[in-house]
């Protein structure tokens, strides 16, 4: 039986429990890994490595935390995205929401694009495909 | 002193898991100094024989080309004391091995009891660290240590070798 979103969110809440060593309450839809839940670089492939066990997946690098923009001046340009960088990011995440992001495209902010319910949002795609 | 938490690999299982052991030993510098009058070993330092247990399974596992750097230790829990004449035994398995990490869980045991467990991710940082360099030489896996598992690898074979001899 196909997991409903609500049971998705409460092993991706373990997950980040578990990875992170913070309490179940802090880990809402909407916050963010880094600021909020304060993960580091290392965490994220923790994150990715221990989604993949809990769920049976198989997450590719870059997939879930794109990593390879950043450093092309096509795509970033004085520290923001470009119009042509935002298509791009929008196209390789489209488990983000970019609601708030495109209105002040800086990369500093790009870390608030990764929320819990981002991460949900990509396993319930990968779980669907 | 040199930064050595192992004696002797006792098991060793390339790619899946290794059991080192370390005898501890009054002489050691670091039992004297965590409490006047107990000497106990300290456990970041029986994390750091874990680490180093498990760094060489995931180092051989790449043939030593990739530089392992500990990078989180995603859980350690211990129930007990480590005292002098007694021997630790490491007991690592890899759980997940990619290019640019890998993932370990572990049990430590203190004279065949369970003392704790420890779980690991190392990094190999040459693949992890967004274009940043590091230097071109191998400085956890030096020619040193590379040497040392050499002579091992030698005696060991000869040691077999001899056993095959002793059976024919």
């Amino acid at each position: 039986m196909a997991m409903s979103r609500r049971d998705i969110f409460d092993s991706v809440q373990e997950t980040l429990v578990d990875a992170l060593a913070v309490e179940p309450e802090e880990v809402t839809e909407e916050a963010t890994l880094t600021g909020d839940l304060g993960a580091e670089s290392i965490d994220f492939l923790d994150i990715v490595f221990r989604l993949e066990k809990c769920f049976n997946i198989k997450i590719p690098r870059g997939e879930l935390f794109p990593d390879d923009l950043l450093n092309n001046p096509d795509y970033v340009s004085n520290g923001k995205f470009t119009p042509a960088g935002l298509t791009q990011i929008k196209k390789a995440m489209p488990h983000a929401d970019f609601s708030t992001f495109e209105q002040d495209p800086d990369v500093n902010r790009m870390p608030d694009l990764f929320t819990v319910k981002t991460l949900v949002n990509y396993i319930e795609g990968k779980l669907a495909a | 002193m040199r930064w050595i938490w192992i004696d002797r690999f006792v098991e060793f299982e390339s790619g899946k898991r290794a059991v080192a052991i370390k005898n501890v030993t009054l002489a050691e510098e670091h039992l004297h100094d965590l409490y006047p009058a107990f000497p106990i070993m300290p456990m970041s330092l029986v994390i750091e024989g874990m680490a180093q247990t498990a760094g060489i399974l995931v180092g051989e596992t790449r043939d030593f080309r990739e530089k392992v750097i500990l990078a989180k230790i995603r859980r350690a829990s211990f129930d007990g004391f480590v005292r002098p004449g007694q021997q630790l035994r490491y007991e690592a398995t890899i759980d997940t091995i990619a290019d640019e990490a890998a993932q370990i869980s572990g049990t430590v045991y203190c004279d065949g009891q369970v003392l704790g467990r420890i779980d690991l991710m190392f990094s190999h940082i040459d693949q992890n660290m967004s274009g940043l360099n590091f230097p071109q030489e191998n400085f956890v896996f030096t020619e040193d240590f590379k040497g040392l598992l050499r002579r091992y690898q030698a005696e060991l074979k000869q040691e077999a070798g001899g056993r095959r001899q002793e059976t024919e």
